[in-house]
């Protein structure tokens, strides 16, 4: 019967959907509005200007089945200073992010914490008596994973900048 | 004549005439000037408006402006539904000015109703001056904020040499693609600002290119699955009336011989007299409409949405059909129902392609079974000595109009009752809002629609709970000497209202019941200087009906005090499916 959708695309999944839009507050707001209008999720939401002046690219990562993930698309492109959408999932993709980990400290716990900042690649970018701050770069798990490591310690603020990423272009691995 | 220069001359309408209404171009204009000079190039000829302190400049521009008809209307809300109306009833963008604060935030229930139905409407509103803007300062609203969800797009000037460009991107978003309400709002400073006037006619926005043109390869797979159909069916919406393409669709099904039906939106864009229309489906669509959806096997539908008081329960609407859908918006298609064969673009130039790759089904064995249906299954009318039926007053209204009028309807029972039983023949003549159902749309709109059109008779049929959201606007209609006709179904409460509650929470009529405080409809049309008419038995009835078609120098009340109690059937219950509808006791 075809009203009924398929169990295959009923699976809920996350997505990461890169947009070009003119750059300015109107478009931003409409952006956010369809998913606050309409019920979608987002998860992380970055805006910033891309590779023409003028032009922002914004970085979606919300969760959803296939056929809200559509509309999600579509209702995007309705935006009428929206000039590209692309739903990047379904190719290989680049994607990053950046946090800024501010965790207590004691003179004990530093070298473990400068330990555990080594495995992930991260930087120390802040630090006094009671406090450092640890910069880390990468996809959504990694930093889920160094927030994890480091939350015994103490975690006293973090900022993330929620994903960017882009289509990528080279097959192999890096 | 090819398909191609037909559509380009079609798509004419949204060009913009050259010739004596083009203002020359110049310098040291103020924003109000270059506003209106822009509108007259645009080709508007009626503004519906309501001055306030904000637009004060603007007005008094168009004191000495003698190329733009003012309208001014009573209530701001009015006034957005007149133009919608009028949008509606001439395919041209309606044009509503307004001042900052309650003046915009009054126009809201207007562009919602407009956006869901997809009128095109450019409205005007003042603002506070940019250098107020977030201060909180008398009579500001952040109007672009506020209509944001319930625009197509929308715009806050802030330099007076972008007006001109702004006004003419606001009407091609207007009334291309799918058309909707467009925004622009003008604080005070912009309008008084000095700026030039270009003339510039031309707009191309890169971030906005609707297709128009279908995909070949997709119409070939739709003509494949038409001409070998058994039980055919063409779902007619909107679409068809936004788009213009009503000749097309009717050359079309008659041609392959395919059963017509049309939702609530679509209704006059394939006449109901001929023998293929099978009238509304839906909610509260006819028998054999619903039954031939459950039982198609094809399904094309036409700019139509799959909107839920039209499919009923999901998964038992037309459940053995493969479905086309011809729409200009991607995003409506698959959105509730799921299709095999998506057509993205207009229907205006796709139905001809599909027309022409498609050859006629055999539909003889189908037909047998839809005449079946009719025959057993008609609209009913129960009849009473001495009683108006409300079905047998829009039979009356269908007569006494010769089914050439424009009917604009409010909300409740009276809209469905003058969906089923009104004879719609002609496009733009059925003015209704169905998408938001907005009480206080009706008359208003109809007024709209009357001052449009000029050469066909317009008459509002509203219910006595709707009329008196919007009835201010008698005085509108009188200080222009409207010839309107409004004929109000007056069953003493909210019918749709009292006939749920009866249906499905025991008779138990909470805050329904209007009767006891209704104004004497003839006395309230008297003090506005309109005629005023009561029926209270179907001859009087039709005596008025004479008496109004004959009064052409100002508004007409006929207040047509009808049986209470009916219901309006078939009826679709909420959660049921199409082949589920009830079709009353009576
Ligand atoms: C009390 C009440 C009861 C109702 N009961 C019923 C009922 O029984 N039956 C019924 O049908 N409705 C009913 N309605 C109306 C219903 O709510 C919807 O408004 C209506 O069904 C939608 O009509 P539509 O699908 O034609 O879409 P519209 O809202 O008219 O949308 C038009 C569609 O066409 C597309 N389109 C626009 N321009 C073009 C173009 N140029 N080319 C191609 N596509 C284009 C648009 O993208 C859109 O998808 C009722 C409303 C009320 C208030
Ligand atoms: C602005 C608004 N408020 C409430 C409703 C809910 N509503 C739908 S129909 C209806 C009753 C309409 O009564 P009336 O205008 O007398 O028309 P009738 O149904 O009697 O023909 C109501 C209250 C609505 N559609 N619009």
């Amino acid at each position: 019967m075809s009203s009924v959708r398929s169990k295959a695309k009923e699976q809920k999944q996350k997505h990461t959907i890169s947009v070009l839009a003119n750059h300015n507050l109107n478009a931003l707001c409409r952006i956010v509005g369809i998913f606050s209008g309409r019920g979608f999720d987002i998860d992380s939401i970055s805006f910033g200007t891309g590779e023409r002046p003028g032009v922002a690219r914004i970085t979606l990562t919300t969760q959803g089945d296939e056929h809200i993930v559509e509309q999600i698309t579509k209702q995007l492109h309705k935006v009428i200073d929206v000039i590209k959408v692309k739903d990047l999932t379904y190719d290989p993709y680049i994607e990053r992010e950046l946090a800024i980990i501010k965790v207590t400290t004691t003179p004990a716990s530093r070298s473990e914490i400068m330990q555990i900042t080594q495995v992930f690649r991260a930087k120390i970018i802040d630090l006094s008596q009671d406090n450092l701050s640890v910069e880390v770069t990468g996809n959504k798990d990694k930093i889920d994973a160094a927030i994890e490591m480091l939350r015994p310690f103490g975690i006293k603020e973090v900022a993330r900048t929620g994903s960017v990423a882009l289509k990528r272009e080279f097959n192999g691995t890096i | 004549m090819s398909n191609t220069t037909q559509t380009q001359q079609a798509k004419k309408k949204h060009d913009i005439p050259s010739g004596k209404r083009s203002p020359a171009p110049a310098e040291g204009l103020s924003g109000s000037e270059i506003l209106l000079r822009t509108l007259v190039d645009l080709d508007v000829d009626t503004i519906f408006g309501y001055p306030g302190g904000a637009v004060l400049p603007i007005y008094d521009t168009l004191y000495k402006n003698t190329d733009l008809n003012h309208i001014l209307i009573r209530h701001e809300q009015a006034g957005t539904h007149a133009a919608d109306g009028y949008a509606r009833a001439t395919g041209k963008p309606g044009v509503v000015l307004v001042t900052s604060g309650p003046g915009g935030t009054n126009t809201v229930t207007g562009i919602a109703t407009a956006a869901m139905d997809s009128i095109p409407l450019v409205v005007f509103t003042g603002q506070v001056p940019t250098n107020l803007i977030g201060n909180d300062a008398f009579q500001e609203a952040d109007i672009v904020g506020i209509t944001r969800p319930i625009t197509k797009h929308n715009y806050l000037v802030k330099d007076v040499n972008q007006l001109e460009h702004v006004i003419r991107e606001a009407f091609h978003i207007a009334v291309n693609g799918r058309p909707g309400p467009v925004l622009i709002d003008l604080p005070k400073d912009m309008i008084n600002a000095k700026g030039s006037y270009t003339g510039h006619k031309s707009v191309s926005i890169p971030s906005y290119n609707p297709v128009t043109q279908g995909h070949q390869a997709q119409i070939t797979k739709a003509a494949e699955l038409l001409s070998n159909a058994e039980k055919p069916l063409i779902y007619v919406g909107g679409g068809v009336m936004l788009g213009e393409a009503w000749e097309e669709l009717t050359a079309m099904a008659e041609r392959l011989n395919i059963p017509v039906t049309t939702t609530l939106m679509g209704l006059g864009c394939f006449p109901e007299s001929k023998p293929q229309s099978l009238g509304m489906l839906g909610m509260h669509g006819t028998w054999t409409a619903n039954m031939a959806t459950t039982e198609c096997d094809v399904l094309l539908a036409v700019g139509a949405r799959f909107d839920d008081r039209v499919t009923g329960r999901l998964d038992g609407f037309s459940p053995y059909s493969r479905k086309i859908h011809i729409d200009i918006d991607p995003s409506c298609i698959s959105k509730n129902v799921h299709v095999e064969v998506p057509i993205v673009g207009d229907v205006k130039q796709v139905l001809p392609q599909l027309d022409k790759a498609t050859q006629k089904p055999n539909t003889d064995k189908w037909w047998a079974t839809i005449r079946k249906w009719q025959k057993e299954h008609p609209l009913r009318i129960s009849h009473k000595e001495g009683v108006i039926k409300p079905q047998e007053m829009i039979k009356a209204i269908s007569k006494a109009t010769n089914g050439n009028a424009i009917v604009a309807t409010d909300v409740g029972q009276h809209q469905m009752w003058a969906a089923q039983h009104y004879t719609f023949n002609h496009p733009r003549s059925q003015i209704t809002s169905g998408g938001l159902g907005t009480m206080g749309y009706g008359f208003p709109a109809a007024m709209g629609a009357a001052f449009g059109v000029k050469d066909r008779p317009v008459v509002a049929i509203v219910g006595d709970g709707g009329f008196q959201m919007t009835s201010c606007e008698l005085a509108t209609a009188v200080q222009y000497k409207l010839p309107l006709k409004i004929a109000i179904m007056n069953n003493g409460c909210l019918g749709m209202v009292r006939q749920w509650q009866e249906l499905f929470f025991e008779n138990r009529y909470s805050h329904s019941i209007l009767s006891a405080s209704n104004p004497d409809f003839v006395k309230l049309a008297e003090s506005y200087g309109a005629v005023g008419l009561r029926a209270t038995t179907p001859d009087e009835m039709h005596e008025v009906l004479q008496k109004a078609m004959d009064i052409n120098d100002r508004p007409v009340v006929m207040d047509f005090v009808v049986e209470a109690e009916e219901n309006c059937y078939p009826m679709v219950p909420t959660g049921a499916a199409l082949y589920e509808m009830v079709e009353g006791d009576d």
